[in-house]
């Protein structure tokens, strides 16, 4: 592919073209001729009879999807399935060695402790961000004046994301002179060494984890405010208590919004990046307590230059995840609620998850 | 439509009455509620304390949120200790392309599934659907050989690209938007003679400001903050963006903490305005994406 982008770039130089566009206006040449096959195809189609006007239009509309998944998503997946049977620095020819890469990773002590860390966080981190932000919604779900006030507020933190939260946090942390020992010292307590300590860092980053819940405080929120209130009146007449509604109805109704938030929130716990990066400077934290799965991946890959073995890792990791959410969908069974008067919401929403 | 968080909470309120529940509950919520807030908020006021403070303020400042010493320089030198210009000219770039590029390819992808009748409609749009569950690390290492390959390593052409060809979350979000909007919209026009791009240009893309503005500020605010992709393609102070400067802070200036957290506050602020001018399209999106 790169004696075709060297060719086209080339050709661009002598029509004196400004060097910084011309790996875009070669990007955009290949693809102007992969859409005009594929319109010419289904024009042709359309001409044949073989299809009709509107199926033809469908497809020229959702065309850049198809493109844009075929170039970024699917043949990398495939590529990377290949590369992952090779040993490759980037500058040596590949070479195949088999399932080598896999063997390594089943007895690499540093991949090892990146899927502790990893599903740790995981798994701590999500069930306690699902009860604080739904604590919080049922909280929230009352008619006070100026509730949209605390809205904002508790929504506020969720700005400040990546880096920016990760540098504050390693402040607010800070064991001389951060926020919460100094707090701490007002008590007479002197707290520990938080990020700076093995034991401490992986749940530093879980209460930082914690700050953000706003987001899915909102979409509980709005869930909440979806329960028909029918269903509260019926069991206010059958004398049932606050409690008793709160685990009968109200839980129940929102469980499918639970679900959704259990199921990205995991996917996105997993690939948790940046705070591992930002502590360190990419080291991982202390004694690798902070080696989160991905942060090794992309260590493999552009600091070590182990492509093979980084491809390896990701489908490793693919594998992982698609496990993980196996699982939720296979327990969703017995505890999320649709409700059966409504098939046409029930297949959307199943869809949906 | 993403408005409906806010229009089913008006319609609650207005029935008002038994959700209510007895004042002891209520001043009980009300408290956890303050008590709640002033802990998520202190730490966002400490760090804007702190970035007001000198380095020795910060030894003996501990919890406290008064400044003290209000040294306003800390931003000017904060912003001065790298090329803040042209990394912010990176970012603007990097984020505001993305934007127009996500907002019009998805709405046209999303249109098509919801309206245009074709057989592989459902099993396409399953696909779409199954790609949201698939991490973008998965495909990182192949992506980069291809960038590599498209001679496009350190530009920011790999992180604007991909965002042409619509975002699968977004397309999403377009056809839940289309599916509610009444039918006949395009059996008028179709009866008219319009082409689909007809409708979809002038009929349904001018009925979509909530949604664009959804999807703008979401989309806005991640590649506003877009951190690994960032890392991985962008190596020199020609194209690296703030979020990278934010990263790399620490080993240009040692430990100078009100420097850092000026520097942290002048990049998080966008998304805080952004907030507050589009604050009920942002609740109304966020709202979106989970309950439906």
């Amino acid at each position: 592919m790169s004696d075709i982008v060297q060719s086209l770039e080339g050709f661009l130089e002598r029509l004196h073209i400004y060097a910084g566009l011309r790996p875009i206006l070669s990007l955009v040449i290949m693809l102007a001729a992969v859409f005009a096959v594929a319109f010419a195809a289904l024009w042709g189609a359309v001409r044949a009879r073989w299809i009709t006007r509107n199926t033809a239009a469908f497809w020229i509309f959702v065309s850049p999807w198809i493109v844009g998944f075929l170039l970024f998503t699917g043949g990398p997946m495939v590529y990377s399935l290949i590369l992952s049977f090779t040993d490759w620095n980037l500058i040596d020819p590949a070479e195949f060695v088999g399932i080598a890469n896999y063997a390594e990773a089943f007895s690499d002590p540093d991949l090892g402790q990146s899927i502790k860390v990893t599903l740790v966080y995981a798994v701590v981190s999500v069930p306690l961000q699902t009860v604080l932000s739904l604590a919080v919604a049922l909280l929230m779900n009352i008619k006070v004046r100026g509730i949209h006030v605390f809205r904002t507020i508790w929504y506020l933190p969720s700005l400040v994301t990546g880096v920016a939260q990760a540098v504050l946090f390693i402040w607010v942390f800070n064991p001389s002179y951060g926020l919460v020992n100094g707090l701490l010292r007002l008590f007479g307590i002197e707290g520990p060494k938080w990020l700076f300590d093995a034991d401490w860092a992986l749940p530093t980053v879980v209460i930082m984890s914690l700050w953000t819940v706003g987001g899915n405080m909102i979409i509980y929120l709005a869930g909440l405010q979806d329960i028909a209130k029918e269903l509260y009146e019926a069991a206010e007449i059958d004398g049932a208590g606050r409690w008793r509604s709160l685990w009968n109805i109200t839980l129940p109704q929102v469980s499918p919004v639970i679900f959704f938030n259990v199921v990205t929130g995991l996917i996105y716990a997993m690939q948790t990046f940046t705070q591992g990066y930002v502590v360190t400077h990419n080291g991982g934290g202390p004694s690798d307590s902070l080696l989160f799965y991905v942060l090794y991946l992309y260590n493999n890959a552009f600091s070590f230059f182990r492509m093979g073995y980084a491809s390896a890792l990701a489908w490793i990791f693919f594998v992982m995840i698609m496990v993980l959410t196996a699982l939720v969908f296979r327990g969703s069974a017995f505890w999320v609620y649709y409700e059966s008067q409504r098939p046409k919401e029930r297949k959307r929403r199943a869809h949906v998850g | 439509m993403p408005m409906s968080a806010n229009a089913k909470a008006r319609t609650a309120a207005e029935a008002g009455g038994s959700r209510r529940g007895p004042l002891g509950t209520r001043i009980l919520a009300l408290t956890l509620l303050v008590i709640g807030s002033v802990g998520f908020v202190y730490p966002f006021l400490w760090m804007i304390a702190t970035a007001l403070r000198t380095p020795e303020g910060v030894a003996h400042g501990g919890a406290s949120l008064w400044p003290i010493q209000w040294q306003w320089s800390n931003f000017v030198d904060g912003l001065d200790s790298f090329p803040f210009w042209t990394y912010l000219r990176n970012s603007l770039l990097s984020t505001l392309v993305p934007v127009v590029a996500v907002v019009f390819s998805s709405s046209l992808v999303g249109f098509a599934f919801a309206r245009i009748r074709a057989r592989g409609s459902g099993l396409l749009f399953a696909i779409v659907l199954s790609t949201l569950l698939l991490p973008q690390e998965v495909t990182i290492v192949p992506q980069f050989i291809l960038f590599k390959n498209l001679d496009m390593i350190d530009t920011l052409w790999p992180i604007i690209v991909p965002t042409f060809f619509g975002s699968a979350f977004f397309i999403f979000l377009y056809r839940q938007f289309y599916l509610r909007l009444p039918e006949a919209l395009t059996d008028a026009a179709l009866i008219d003679g319009a082409s689909w791009f007809r409708i979809w240009f002038s009929i349904y893309l001018p009925l979509s400001r909530p949604i664009i503005i959804a999807t703008a500020v979401l989309q806005f605010m991640s590649y506003w903050n877009n951190f690994f992709q960032a890392a991985i393609y962008l190596t020199t102070d020609r194209w690296k963006t703030l979020p990278l400067a934010l990263a790399g802070f620490q080993s240009v200036n040692g430990t100078d903490t009100p420097l850092l957290m000026a520097t942290a506050l002048v990049i998080t602020m966008p998304c805080v305005l952004l907030f507050f001018i589009a604050q009920r399209h942002i609740i109304g999106g966020i709202s979106f994406t989970g309950s439906k």
